[in-house]
């Protein structure tokens, strides 16, 4: 399988922070690739350097076999990006918006309207194609964005948190959407914190924290890896027995952590809680580990912003 | 800094599509504001003005207008009209993802920035001339000049938003640039009515060589114009063009 994108020992610094902290990457063509990590984790410092519109600090970054720092329009020309905060043009209609932006990419008029019918039919929006931008609502704004990525016909598309504030509904339709497009092989590099979302669509995921790669694998590898057997999610009956619970939880070998005041114990193969510890526990939740417990555990301690 | 290239001109046609579908807002700024001080000024205060020589006061103003209001059209749509789309459309975000680079981008909003510049000129001109206030063919001579002015303060206005924290900081950039030069260019009196050392100070202003050139072709009298103002104009331009390419990338490639 061949790499669409190869980043390797990258760095991005503003000032005295560090975003991005010597990260290494390699996204396959044709594989919708995940980025998972908490806010402040790097994501979008990390593709907005894929898409060469933020530069490097240091390192390197080859899309599609071409350095972004040595020819960034002709890496750009084949690159679809959906971006976090909408900015579809106001002054223009639905359709409009698709033209103006095919002819950034000097697609032909001709050309460019089929396409543009084809890409709002596709999504949807064949209706609204005379509307203007702000009388659309959210879930057709999302949608609209990523039509318009697509009017160049991107063999890689890069999507930073496309579904964020969307209802089911048309969570789920942009999901089936993706999914269409990566049918036709278009290689889809998608920034989330939505776990269904990244449970459902990725191939491959990289868990990001403070600037790093801290776990990389299908969904499926995360969470054999890290997702051990149960987890038990808990609260000391007693607040002065925290610190106790907490050093025998340790002593019998569970894995476990803190998020605000509850304990998450991950409970190994052949592991049970002692009836003493599950008489001092007011368990509320015992589950099969998900894609959540994974990211949880791995980036703990980063509640930053 | 990278060269803008032919793109730019993606940028351009961006802009006017949206002027076409909006033009009949613009009209009032354009093209009603220029007419009202041109009736007020000329028509009005011009009954009690005399001037040397038996040119009438009308007759002297007009051309002011016209390069007072040329310079106004490239002010407003490369500080308003930029900032606008910079910050709050994020337009310019969505354009430098596809092959269009940074400088692209600001060279298309200049150029388009002195195109709105040539369009106010050929309004006020074309009312002026039915007024009979156009006196000879060499009147056509202010449209390169209109360009090259345009070109030059839309320049200096798109360097003034690359460093502007907020949209009210464009008040400064009007209230202390733009009005002091409405005012002591030459647009509406003859700037001989200073003394040498005051006159030396209004031709700091980048609107005085274009008032001085806009009115000796437009009187049909270009051998009075004071051509060297060219080499203030252009060179203006040479410098804040690249300036504002090189801050905008600066303010936006982070």
């Amino acid at each position: 399988m061949s790499t669409i994108i190869k980043v390797r020992n990258v760095f991005k610094r503003f000032g005295t922070i560090t975003a991005v902290a010597g990260l290494d990457l390699d996204v396959n063509q044709g594989e919708c690739f995940g980025l998972l990590g908490p806010n402040g984790a790097g994501k979008t410092s990390l593709v907005r350097m894929i898409i060469a519109t933020s530069p490097l600090t240091e390192g390197s970054i080859m899309v599609d076999g071409i350095d972004i720092a040595v020819k960034p329009r002709k890496i750009k020309a084949n690159l679809g990006v959906v971006p976090q905060e909408e900015n579809l043009d106001p002054d223009l209609t639905v359709l409009e918006n698709l033209l103006v932006f095919s002819r950034y990419f000097d697609i032909p008029g001709k050309e460019a309207r089929e396409r543009a019918l084809s890409n709002l039919q596709f999504f949807e929006l064949q209706e609204r194609h005379k509307a203007k931008i702000d009388e659309l609502s959210g879930g057709m704004k999302r949608r609209l964005l990523i039509a318009r990525a697509l009017m160049s016909k991107p063999k890689l598309l890069i999507l930073d948190e496309p579904t964020v504030g969307l209802d089911p509904q048309t969570r789920h339709l942009v999901w089936q959407k993706l999914i269409a497009l990566k049918q036709q092989g278009v290689t889809l590099l998608l920034c989330t914190q939505n776990m269904e979302e990244a449970w459902r669509l990725c191939d491959r995921l990289a868990i990001m924290n403070e600037g790093k790669i801290v776990a990389l694998g299908s969904p499926q590898e995360l969470l054999a890896t890290y997702g051990s057997s149960q987890v038990i999610e808990a609260r000391p009956r007693s607040a002065e027995k925290r610190a106790a619970i907490q050093s025998r939880l340790t002593a019998r070998g569970f894995q476990w952590h803190e998020i605000e005041d509850m304990l998450h114990i991950y409970q190994g193969k052949d592991q049970v809680l002692d009836a003493e510890l599950e008489s001092e526990l007011d368990i509320t939740s015992r589950h099969a580990p998900t894609l959540e417990d994974v990211f949880l555990r791995l980036t703990r301690r980063s509640l930053r912003e | 800094m990278r060269a803008p290239t032919y793109r730019l001109l993606r940028v351009w046609q961006r802009n006017r599509d949206v002027f076409l579908k909006i033009w009949r807002t613009e009209v009032p700024g354009f093209l009603a504001e220029p007419l009202f001080a041109l009736l007020a000024m000329g028509v009005g205060l011009g009954t009690y003005v005399a001037l040397d020589g038996d040119q009438g006061y009308l007759e002297f103003i007009a051309p002011g207008i016209v390069a007072a209001y040329s310079m106004f059209s490239a002010s407003a749509e490369c500080t308003y009209g930029s900032f606008v789309r910079m910050k709050f459309q994020r337009t310019y975000d969505a354009i430098i993802a596809t092959p269009l680079n940074m400088e692209d981008v600001v060279a298309g909003e200049i150029l388009w920035g002195a195109t709105r510049s040539l369009m106010t000129t050929i309004a006020i001109l074309i009312v002026i001339a039915a007024f009979g206030l156009v006196e000879s063919p060499w009147a056509l001579l202010v449209l390169p000049i209109a360009v090259l002015s345009g070109l030059m303060f839309s320049s200096i206005a798109m360097f003034f938003t690359s460093v502007a924290p907020t949209i009210y900081s464009f008040n400064y950039y009007f209230t202390l640039f733009l009005t002091p030069m409405f005012l002591f260019s030459g647009v509406f009196f003859p700037l001989d009515a200073f003394s040498p050392t005051v006159q030396r100070l209004c031709w700091i202003s980048p609107l005085t060589p274009v008032a001085n050139l806009t009115r000796a072709v437009v009187s049909g009298n270009p051998g009075e114009g004071s051509w060297w103002g060219l080499a203030i104009i252009i060179g203006l331009t040479a410098v804040f063009l690249p300036l504002s390419l090189v801050m905008m990338r600066r303010r936006l490639l982070k």
